[in-house]
């Protein structure tokens, strides 16, 4: 566990929000960088040994096996000496087959050696992948806290130069469901109108266009009465 | 994606359609690191801000401050919007400074009709929550 939230989580709550003061410094996220750097350039040289490795163990157990064939191989010669009276040959060809078996142990125990070798480092392989997963998780947390500080900034930026205004949430909801209410209104009016039918339509229309008058305003209702006086 | 100004290209040329119906509007802001203000119509007062992190997209939407909480309530507000993070479709409550805000975040590899997604459903998941904390609130 690297713990990464924890140190955010103390960083923030350390009061490093003033303005300018960054939680993050440039230097922390470097360092993040490099460590994941040398994380990636350790995993590409244990799996190149890795590589290596395995080829000197399938070349060990090649080895035994053609071994194996000899020794069976001189074995058969030495019993067809044996059966032959050849105590000599069968002698000289035991002393061979003493020696191919030497050699045959020594390869066995190569290969063995080798495998070993090959499930240590695979095992060393998935661990410097579990770094890099976490270095790579660290590097983002860290990484996104410092975008979201500066994004912040330009947006406060933003509000404080008066190009915008930020609202309360009960001004947004207001101002936002009047909005909605209007734009109801406006849908059920012309709904209404298309449900009255083609002649009231038209009449909305030439109202609208100022031919016909709608039901006397205000301004016509006093001039009426002003006729009347004078 | 590789830049936001590539993003925003491609999301514009989307129709409203693939937008919830919702329109938008982008607007580059100066800054640091790339900002986009995302204006969606009708709802002015509760603009989106784009922004590229590391490893993803975040879309977050301020809601409201500390000042406008309810000291009595605050307690209740914090487990109400925890209670709500998960069935909020795409979009999780956070705390930016000393502001609430609702946020999503994308891989960066995301297609743009998914940030299209994710804009509109910010959007309305913001405008839902305004209406359901409001009790919350001053």
């Amino acid at each position: 566990m690297s713990g990464i939230l924890s140190k955010m989580m103390t960083a923030l709550r350390g009061g490093a929000t003033e303005v300018g003061e960054a939680i993050v410094d440039a230097n922390a996220i470097r360092i993040y960088r490099q460590e994941l750097v040398d994380a990636r350039d350790h995993l590409a040289k244990a799996k190149e040994s890795l590589t290596e490795v395995m080829a000197e163990e399938m070349r060990c157990a090649r080895e035994v096996q053609r071994l194996e064939k000899q020794v069976a191989e001189h074995e058969g010669y030495a019993v067809a000496a044996l059966n032959k009276g050849d105590e000599a040959l069968a002698t000289e060809v035991a002393e061979r087959i003493a020696s191919l078996e030497q050699e045959l142990e020594a390869q066995r125990q190569a290969r063995t050696t080798f495998a070993t070798q090959a499930t240590s480092l695979k095992a060393q392989v998935q661990q410097i992948e579990r770094t890099i997963h976490a270095h790579e998780r660290e590097l983002s947390i860290v990484q996104t806290t410092d975008s979201v500080q500066k994004a912040t900034r330009s947006i406060g930026n933003h509000f404080g130069s008066g190009n915008s205004r930020l609202y309360s949430a009960r001004e947004s909801l207001d101002r936002i469901k009047d909005r909605q209410q209007k734009e109801q209104d406006r849908m059920q009016a012309a709904k209404e109108l298309e449900a009255a039918g083609p002649e009231a339509q038209l009449e909305e229309k030439l109202r609208q266009a100022g031919i016909t008058k709608s039901q006397s305003g205000a301004n016509e209702v006093l001039a009426r009465l002003r006729k009347k006086q004078g | 994606m590789k830049s936001l100004h590539q993003l925003v290209e491609r999301l514009s040329a989307l129709d409203s359609e693939r937008c919830g119906g919702l329109i938008f509007d982008y607007q580059p802001m100066p800054g640091e690191v790339e900002v986009v203000q995302v204006t969606v119509q009708d709802r002015e007062e509760l603009p989106i801000y784009l922004t590229m992190a590391d490893t993803q997209l975040l879309c977050i939407c301020y809601l409201w401050g500390e000042s406008e909480v309810d000291p009595e309530r605050r307690t209740a507000l914090y487990a109400a919007m925890l209670d709500m993070n998960i069935p909020m479709p795409l979009s999780s409550f956070a705390r930016i400074d000393d502001r609430f805000a609702i946020f999503g975040a994308l891989s960066r590899d995301s297609s743009v009709e998914d940030v299209a997604l994710e804009l509109a459903t910010l959007s309305d998941n913001a405008v839902d929550a305004l209406e359901a904390f409001a009790d919350y609130l001053h």
